[in-house]
């Protein structure tokens, strides 16, 4: 009996772990196989530099990913701006300020639930909301603006969780030593909270942004364009104060496209030459994600040296 | 001694702008009663405390003596610690405290046990240094500097003077001098005790209260908190929970035997600790029970 259990515990050591390995290896083969494919495919347009500086265009040699990669900088800027605006504090306000009492308790407790649930919907229920309320509603158009509220929406559940995680975190101990000084709940938020959470709310930021930057469909809904031939303005100008909050307006006014509207558009077309053109534009979007969240990950080391217990 | 005071001046005189009190009126009623010894600082008259409906302090009656140093001892569990956090309303920051009766801030009279009491303003004044060393995770000198600033002092020089001189006190500028802009979690143990010490002390509180204070730390690094405590007795007054009745017996003037959130005994540490009037307090004393 003993020898027998021995037998099938040693067999499962052997069995579990290659099984274990091939998934991983299959995995990780999958996306290798995947980018090293991408850049086959896509490496003579990648190594042609008017591929970044032309516009979209019928004749696939002449076609680049300008208005795309500009539009994706532009539009992840926006919504990694509103959804840091909005989720910082809503995350704050749920860990530090929410009562927890009466009405209001249960109007907290029901946002509380909520937000767990609202990283689970899908994304063109986003677009489809956008498109009701800041295209229709508020008339900011089929902007970057839009855009980039819209792809805020969909982070801030993600970014909200992370940074009540990263606020949980902080030892109870730290905290009771500023109020112990004298220090008022506002100034234990700024001085304390915000900054020792700053590393989780990152990480928050890095998977929500990872997310978003890939996404289609909320930005077809609410109208981005497939073909631009233009780029929205500078805002700089060369008299002081060098910014015109005119030309910036215009900016956030102008329309746009992404880049995964632009593989998209080049992948549904006929010519094999364009779909040169996608595998390059994915490489480029893949080189844009790694580089986005490289820069997050290393303000987050930054903070986290600063800012270790 | 006299720069000291000059300097207290001026900070009080910049935090206490928005608050019309005259702080000139309890500077002198302060000067006079602090005169005699055995003046009283905190009068517990019939303290209730509850956490939500568990009652964690009965009846709580207790006179804590000015410039002297208190310790309150007891087995775990005793409501001493409880009793403690409520000198700075530290249970205020968690919902479901209730206090009943009163504790009397003397010289200037104030129950800080009452619901309209200014929490920061008592905070400021009552110190509080913890069971763990909880430095804040940033530089030393900004760990000290930080209650100055929440206090709304902004002259650089004048924090810089505040700093150094709570380094001092706290028995820790020679070793960090070099380094105020190392962070605090560089120091070891027994420096971040210190170094809480000196952030508890640099807003001149008129009571520090100590919550175990040297319960994480080891014997060299807990001798030196325990000389550091009794020589901050010339300027403060100290209530001090600890579970180490030696150490009780080392550091205070005066000790209170807790038990289940009742004060069994309240005495000179001499006298409780050689003839105890209860025999609760004498059991514990001697070890038959805690």
């Amino acid at each position: 009996m003993n020898k027998k259990d021995k037998i099938s515990d040693s067999k499962a050591d052997i069995i579990y772990p290659i099984f274990g390995f091939i998934g991983f290896f299959l995995v990780i083969s999958f996306l290798v196989t995947l980018i090293i494919d991408i850049l086959i495919d896509g490496y003579e347009k990648l190594v042609d530099p008017s591929f970044y500086v032309s516009y979209p265009s019928r004749f696939p040699e002449k076609a680049g990913i300008l208005s795309g990669w500009v539009g994706t900088t532009l539009v992840m800027a926006g919504a990694i701006f509103w959804s840091l605006l909005i989720g910082i504090p809503a995350g704050i306000y749920l860990e530090e300020y929410a009562t927890k009492r009466g009405i209001i308790g249960k109007i907290e407790h029901i946002i509380e639930l909520n937000i767990n649930n609202l990283a689970a919907v899908p994304a063109i229920i986003y677009g489809l909301l956008a498109l009701g309320i800041f295209v229709y509603r508020f008339q900011l158009g089929e902007s970057i603006l839009t855009a980039g509220l819209t792809l805020a929406i969909l982070m801030l559940p993600v970014i909200v969780v992370n940074t009540r995680e990263a606020i949980r975190r902080i030892p109870r101990d730290i905290r009771e030593g500023a109020y112990a000084v004298g220090a008022t709940k506002w100034d234990t938020v700024r001085d304390h909270i915000l900054p020792y959470s700053l590393g989780g709310i990152l990480t928050g930021l890095i998977i929500a942004a990872s997310r978003a930057i890939g996404e289609t469909a909320p930005l077809v809904t609410i109208g981005a364009l497939t073909f631009i031939a233009f780029l929205p303005p500078s805002p700089f100008v060369s008299e002081f104060p060098f910014l015109s909050p005119e030309k910036a307006w215009e900016l956030f006014m102008s329309p746009f496209t992404v880049l995964p509207i632009q593989i998209f558009n080049w992948v549904s077309r006929p010519q094999a030459a364009f779909q040169i053109n996608a595998a390059a534009a994915g490489f480029v979007l893949l080189i844009l994600t790694v580089l986005m969240n490289a820069l997050a990950y290393y303000f987050r080391q930054k903070v986290r040296r600063k800012y270790i217990w | 001694m006299v720069m000291v005071n000059t300097i207290i001046d001026s900070i009080k005189s910049l935090f206490l702008g928005a608050t019309n009190r005259s702080m000139e009126d309890i500077k002198s009623k302060t000067k006079d009663n602090f005169k005699r010894e055995g003046d009283v600082k905190l009068e517990v008259k019939e303290l209730n405390f509850y956490y939500g409906e568990f009652k964690a302090l009965k009846n709580i009656n207790l006179k804590i003596p000015t410039k002297k140093i208190t310790a309150l001892i007891g087995p775990s569990g005793c409501g001493k610690t409880t009793l403690l956090r409520c000198f700075n309303r530290m249970h205020d920051l968690y919902p479901g405290s209730k206090y009943e009766g009163s504790i009397i801030f003397h010289p200037d009279g104030i129950n800080i046990a009452s619901p309209h009491i200014d929490l920061l303003d008592l905070r400021r004044r009552v110190g509080m240094v913890f069971q763990r060393p909880n430095p804040f995770p940033k530089s030393i000198f900004e760990n000290v500097a930080y209650g100055l600033r929440v206090n709304g002092v902004r002259d650089k020089k004048l924090i810089k003077e505040r700093v150094e001189w709570a380094l001092q006190s706290a028995a820790l500028w020679d070793e960090v001098k070099d380094r105020l802009d190392a962070n605090a979690y560089s120091l070891s143990g027994g420096q971040q005790q210190r170094l809480c010490i000196a952030r508890a002390i640099a807003i001149e509180p008129d009571i520090v209260l100590f919550d175990e204070p040297t319960s994480a730390l080891d014997p060299i690094s807990t001798s030196k908190i325990e000389e550091l405590i009794m020589t901050l007795k010339e300027k403060l007054t100290i209530i001090i929970v600890t579970h180490n009745m030696q150490q009780a017996a080392r550091v205070s003037d005066y000790t209170g035997f807790m038990y289940l959130g009742e004060l069994i005994e309240f005495d000179k540490t001499q006298k409780i600790f050689t003839i105890p009037s209860q025999k609760l307090t004498e059991d514990y004393i001697t070890g038959r029970f805690g």
